[in-house]
């Protein structure tokens, strides 16, 4: 084994947490949003990639990046609708057409993308917080992008939100426990439907920021599978948003893991390395996930962990 | 108050009105199942028409090229039924776990790693007779695949894993582990910009179906479905999967091994999805490269979802969307169409399928009250000759 940099990596692992994190971040919160509901969004996946082109397309033609958020997160509030309201029709399988979803979205989005592989739109501004560093390499690392910070706002809000609020406790309660929502008047197909479109706006959101920051650019190997890796990461979090940022940190730190051992000369094994993401999904899945009990804090009406 | 007549006795408006009652019973009995699906295609239609009408393209030209690039020539046809062989065998990968209740989406994986499996094993045991070569390849693929969808049962079996998420995370794994093995360890050194494992020897590549420059996949993709349908309709297996698949814990009541029939359902899906592979490299391409991850794994949960998860469906999917898919590079040639028209299609598709599901239950409603409205009349001379 020759030296590791190991100062460099982990500067490189924590730039990368963050940086790799936010639009998991994005859309774990989306998802956490969803399922508290009661339903299941594994269409996400296409919403991301939908969110991604439309953020880049607006941004494109407006010269303002956070108009191409707004316009992103609008693409990914129809697709939410659409599948709440889909689903909300009888016999209809929440996880099956989410992968309908999937499928639908992603392929609207190279259509409608092509003529955005190649112009350059603005980006979305960082945040430059070391400027009192002389290390260049830190410096760069603390460039942070400023929806970061709206992510780990939202993240604290939802949390109180959902815990606090007679809106988050409807929320809860139609996805815990559908009957006694009925019972005590609330509208579950209303509810589902909101929770799921706005679970949408987050999740093409998180696109946005892979298209206007992180890599930066529109093409149609974006995506690596985020909006998919956000179902297991909002059961690691326990349906809790705090927990879904604590979690996207970690997911974003594997996911830096591939690009960090390149930037200290580890080349070999670089697509096993970029891997680890998944690796890590599905170990913390065989860790957490019981098969004789449901998950504790689980919403009640969750197929997804009956 | 009018009376209702008792049941049994002709009604009174008499033989006047029966041929429309038979009209609507026979509309019932004979239109309602294929229903759903005839709404979807005809919502797909319109949906995929109204999206090119709104973007000024022209959306006739569009649907006969559609047909024309699918079915319109016999060079469309076997370009189609090229694309329909992957398919037959990744769509049973969906379908043989939706039999035990599983939603597996893991079908891309299983067929990189049988694709990959069958690649080296010429390499592993040179000189072999080509039939015998031939078959260790695709058992060889067929463990692949197998083990690697039969562990996303397992992880729900034995750990409550959800196998939608798990295998679709197996599936990115298993092509990690294929793209580092092909562009490193098991890399042709002469195969420059486009790495590949080294190719196959000439006798061990399988060839075209007579008549036909479609390779011999198509045939044993369409036996695996016809098989497959003969084990789940015939075998007591198939018919305890059914069970699993219904209710697990009647399944459970009634004694049968939950465990082992998930992992064997599971099992024989990823094997035909690994089979897939190994024909891709045999008879396709030649060797193991990423060409091989051309998407026939999605596209299979389509067929299969299309299919209603039913084997002998499947073959008629399978052609259907192999045809869709074919077409693309002339929609692109003559009308300049990106080459993601096929994918929204394909999605419209799917979207369809699902939703117009739910007037299932409608239909059904209909028929009741259509029948205790008007009691059927009892056919005088069939029923008592």
């Amino acid at each position: 084994m020759h030296d590791f940099d190991y100062a460099t990596l982990l500067l490189a692992l924590f730039a990368g947490a963050i940086r790799v994190g936010t639009p998991f971040l994005f859309v774990s919160l989306g998802e956490c949003l969803t399922e508290k509901g009661g339903r299941v969004n594994l269409g996400l996946e296409g919403i991301l990639v939908c969110g991604a082109m439309t953020g880049y397309a607006a941004s494109f033609y407006t010269g303002s990046a956070w108009l191409g958020v707004l316009a992103a997160g609008c693409s990914g509030l129809l697709l939410g609708v659409l599948h709440g309201v889909v689903c909300s029709l009888p016999r209809v399988n929440d996880i099956a057409f989410g992968i309908a979803l999937m499928l639908l979205g992603t392929g609207l989005a190279f259509f409608l993308g092509k003529p955005f592989i190649q112009p350059q739109a603005p980006m979305l501004p960082s945040i430059d917080l070391g400027a009192w560093s002389s290390n260049e390499r830190l410096h760069h690392a603390l460039q942070i992008n400023a929806l970061f910070f709206v992510g780990v706002a939202l993240a604290l809000l939802l949390q109180w939100g959902l815990s606090a609020t007679r809106w988050g406790l409807a929320l809860r309660l139609v996805g815990d426990h559908a009957e006694t929502a009925r019972a005590l008047g609330y509208r579950l197909t209303g509810t589902r439907i909101a929770a799921t479109a706005a679970g949408g706006f987050l999740a093409a959101v998180g696109g946005a920021y892979l298209s206007l920051y992180y890599p930066g650019s529109w093409n149609e190997g974006l995506s690596s599978g985020q909006g998919l890796m956000a179902v297991a990461l909002v059961i690691f979090a326990r349906w809790q948003p705090w927990r879904c940022l604590l979690a996207a940190l970690l997911f974003g730190a594997a996911g830096a893991l591939g690009p960090a051992l390149q930037a200290v000369g580890v080349t070999s094994g670089y697509y096993l390395f970029n891997a680890a993401p998944y690796a890590l999904t599905l170990l913390i899945m065989i860790l957490t996930c019981r098969p004789d009990r449901t998950l504790s804090s689980a919403p009640g009406e969750l197929s997804l962990t009956r | 108050m009018t009376t209702l007549p008792a049941p049994g006795v002709a009604a009174p408006t008499g033989p006047t009105a029966s041929p429309w009652r038979r009209l609507r019973s026979a509309l019932l009995n004979g239109v309602a199942p294929a229903l759903p699906t005839l709404c979807a295609l005809a919502g797909t239609l319109l949906l995929f028409v109204l999206f090119l009408l709104v973007q000024g393209k022209p959306a006739g030209d569009a649907c006969l090229l559609i047909y024309q690039g699918a079915f319109g020539t016999l060079f469309a046809w076997q370009n189609t039924l090229q694309r329909a062989a992957p398919l037959l065998l990744t769509a049973l990968c969906v379908a043989l776990p939706a039999r035990v209740g599983l939603i597996v989406i893991g079908g891309e994986g299983a067929l990189a790693l049988g694709g990959l499996a069958a690649a080296v094993m010429p390499q592993l045991l040179p000189g072999l007779p080509a039939l015998v070569m031939l078959v260790l390849m695709a058992v060889a693929a067929m463990l692949a695949g197998g083990l690697w969808i039969a562990l996303c049962g397992g992880l729900r079996q034995w750990r409550g894993v959800n196998e939608t998420i798990s295998s679709l995370l197996l599936s990115y794994l298993a092509v990690a582990v294929f793209k580092h093995l092909v562009e490193g360890p098991l890399r042709d050194p002469a195969s420059l910009n486009k790495p590949s494992t080294l190719p196959l020897p000439d006798p061990y590549l399988v060839g075209s179906l007579p008549g036909l420059e479609v390779h011999w996949g198509l045939a044993w993709g369409a036996i695996a479905c016809i098989a497959a349908w003969v084990f789940l309709r015939h075998s007591v297996s198939g018919f305890a999967m059914g069970v699993v698949g219904g209710n697990v814990r009647t399944a459970r009541l009634v004694g049968l091994s939950v465990n082992r029939l998930v992992l064997t359902a599971c099992a024989l899906g990823g094997a035909a999805a690994g089979l897939a592979g190994m024909f891709e490299v045999s008879a396709v391409q030649g060797s193991a490269t990423s060409a091989l991850l051309a998407g026939y794994g999605f596209s299979g949960i389509l067929v299969a979802f299309a299919a209603r998860q039913n084997p002998l469906a499947i073959i008629v999917c399978a052609i259907v969307i192999g045809g869709v898919e074919a077409s693309g590079s002339l929609l692109q040639r003559r009308l300049d169409l990106p080459d993601a028209t096929t994918l929204v299609l394909q999605g419209l598709l799917f979207c369809n399928l699902l939703a117009w599901e739910s007037i299932t239950g409608r239909l059904a409603a209909l028929k009741l009250r259509w029948q205790q409205a008007a009691p059927t009349l009892p056919s005088k001379e069939s029923r008592h000759a």
